[in-house]
C-alpha cells in the first residue's frame, strides 16, 4: 500500500503564475487545517520527514516546494453514512497542514516521497558536493 | 507558520500555528472544567484519536491509526465495550546508528490501547471492521428498536 506522491518543484524566478491562480493557492491555504505530527530524522546523505496525515487519499495530498519552503497539504476523506449523529469527535477537521523551511544544503530537486497507511515519509537528499565531510585538523 | 526543518532554534510550542494552539487551550480547558467526565476519561489527544457517531441502525467508529500493521491492530468487544490496540514502532530502531539525529519527535510510538462504551442495543455478532489509509473505521450494528406499544392493564 506503498505509493509514490509527486512532488511539484517550482523555483521562484518561475512564480509569473496568473493573478487567479494565486488567490486560489491562497484561500485554499487560508482554510482552516490540524497541524499533523512530524519526525524528522537527519543522516548523512540527508533528511527524512514522517508525517501522520490519516485519511488523505494520494490524490487529495499536495507536497509542495517553492524556493526554500516546503509545504505539505491534505485533505483527509472520511466517508461515514448519512445521518450519522456525532456523539464524541476528537478529530473536526478535515484538512492536514503544514510547512517548513529547507536548508541551503539540501537538494529539493532531488525530493522523493511516499504514502502508506496514512504517514507520509520524504526524503531530501543533501546536495552531493556538501555531504558529510571529516576534516582533518593539521597540527603546526 | 513555517519552521525550519532543523528546529534548533525554539522550542516545537512556541512556534505552533496560532490556531492550533488555541484548539489545544480549548480542550485543556474543556477537560479541566468538564463537570462529570467518563470514568475511562476518555482523554483526548490519545493515540488513535477517535470519532464516534451513531446511526439508527449502527454506532460508527472512526479512529486514526496512521502507520500500523493491519494485522497487529486488536478490536475487542467485551460487556458492551470496544478496545483497540496495539503497537506502533518508533521511527528511530532502539540501536541506530550514531550519525542519525532525531530532530521532530512528534508521533506517536509505542503500545496503545483505548476504549469506546457502546449503547445497550448493540449487535456484537455484526461488527466489521476495515483499516484504509491510516484510517480503522469499525461498524457496530444495533437491533432494530422494537415497535412502542401499549400494555393492556387487567
Amino acid at each position: 500500500m506503498t505509493e509514490a506522491v509527486p512532488t511539484a518543484v517550482s523555483a521562484p524566478e518561475t512564480s509569473a503564475t496568473p493573478a487567479a491562480a494565486g488567490e486560489a493557492t491562497r484561500s485554499a491555504r487560508s482554510a482552516p487545517a490540524l497541524l499533523p505530527p512530524v519526525d524528522v530524522l537527519e543522516d548523512a546523505s540527508g533528511i527524512t520527514l514522517y508525517a501522520d496525515l490519516p485519511g488523505v487519499p494520494r490524490e487529495r495530498l499536495q507536497l509542495q516546494v517553492e524556493g526554500d519552503q516546503l509545504a505539505i497539504e491534505g485533505e483527509a476523506v472520511i466517508a461515514v453514512p448519512e445521518g450519522t449523529e456525532p456523539s464524541h469527535i476528537e478529530v473536526d477537521l478535515p484538512r492536514y497542514r503544514r510547512s517548513f523551511t529547507l536548508s541551503r544544503e539540501l537538494d529539493a530537486s532531488q525530493i522523493s516521497a511516499e504514502l502508506s497507511h496514512g504517514v507520509l515519509r520524504v526524503r531530501i537528499p543533501k546536495a552531493p558536493h556538501l555531504q558529510t565531510r571529516r576534516v582533518a585538523v593539521q597540527v603546526g | 507558520m513555517v519552521r525550519t526543518l532543523f528546529a534548533r532554534s525554539a522550542p516545537p510550542e512556541f512556534t505552533r500555528d496560532f490556531l492550533t494552539e488555541f484548539d489545544r487551550l480549548q480542550r485543556d480547558l474543556s477537560r479541566v472544567f468538564e463537570p462529570s467526565p467518563s470514568i475511562r476519561g476518555l482523554a483526548r489527544g490519545g493515540y488513535p484519536a477517535l470519532n464516534v457517531g451513531t446511526t439508527p441502525t449502527a454506532v460508527e467508529i472512526v479512529a486514526f491509526a496512521p502507520g500500523l500493521d493491519p494485522a497487529s491492530i486488536a478490536v475487542d468487544l467485551d460487556r458492551g465495550v470496544l478496545s483497540l490496540s496495539g503497537e506502533r514502532a518508533p521511527v528511530l530502531p532502539a540501536r541506530s546508528d550514531e550519525k542519525t539525529a532525531l530532530h521532530l519527535n512528534e508521533r506517536f510510538a509505542g503500545r496503545f490501547r483505548r476504549v469506546v462504551s457502546l449503547p445497550d442495543d448493540i449487535d456484537p455478532q455484526g461488527v466489521a471492521a476495515t483499516y484504509r489509509e491510516g484510517v480503522l473505521r469499525i461498524t457496530v450494528p444495533r437491533r432494530v428498536a422494537p415497535q412502542p406499544r401499549r400494555i393492556e392493564v387487567q
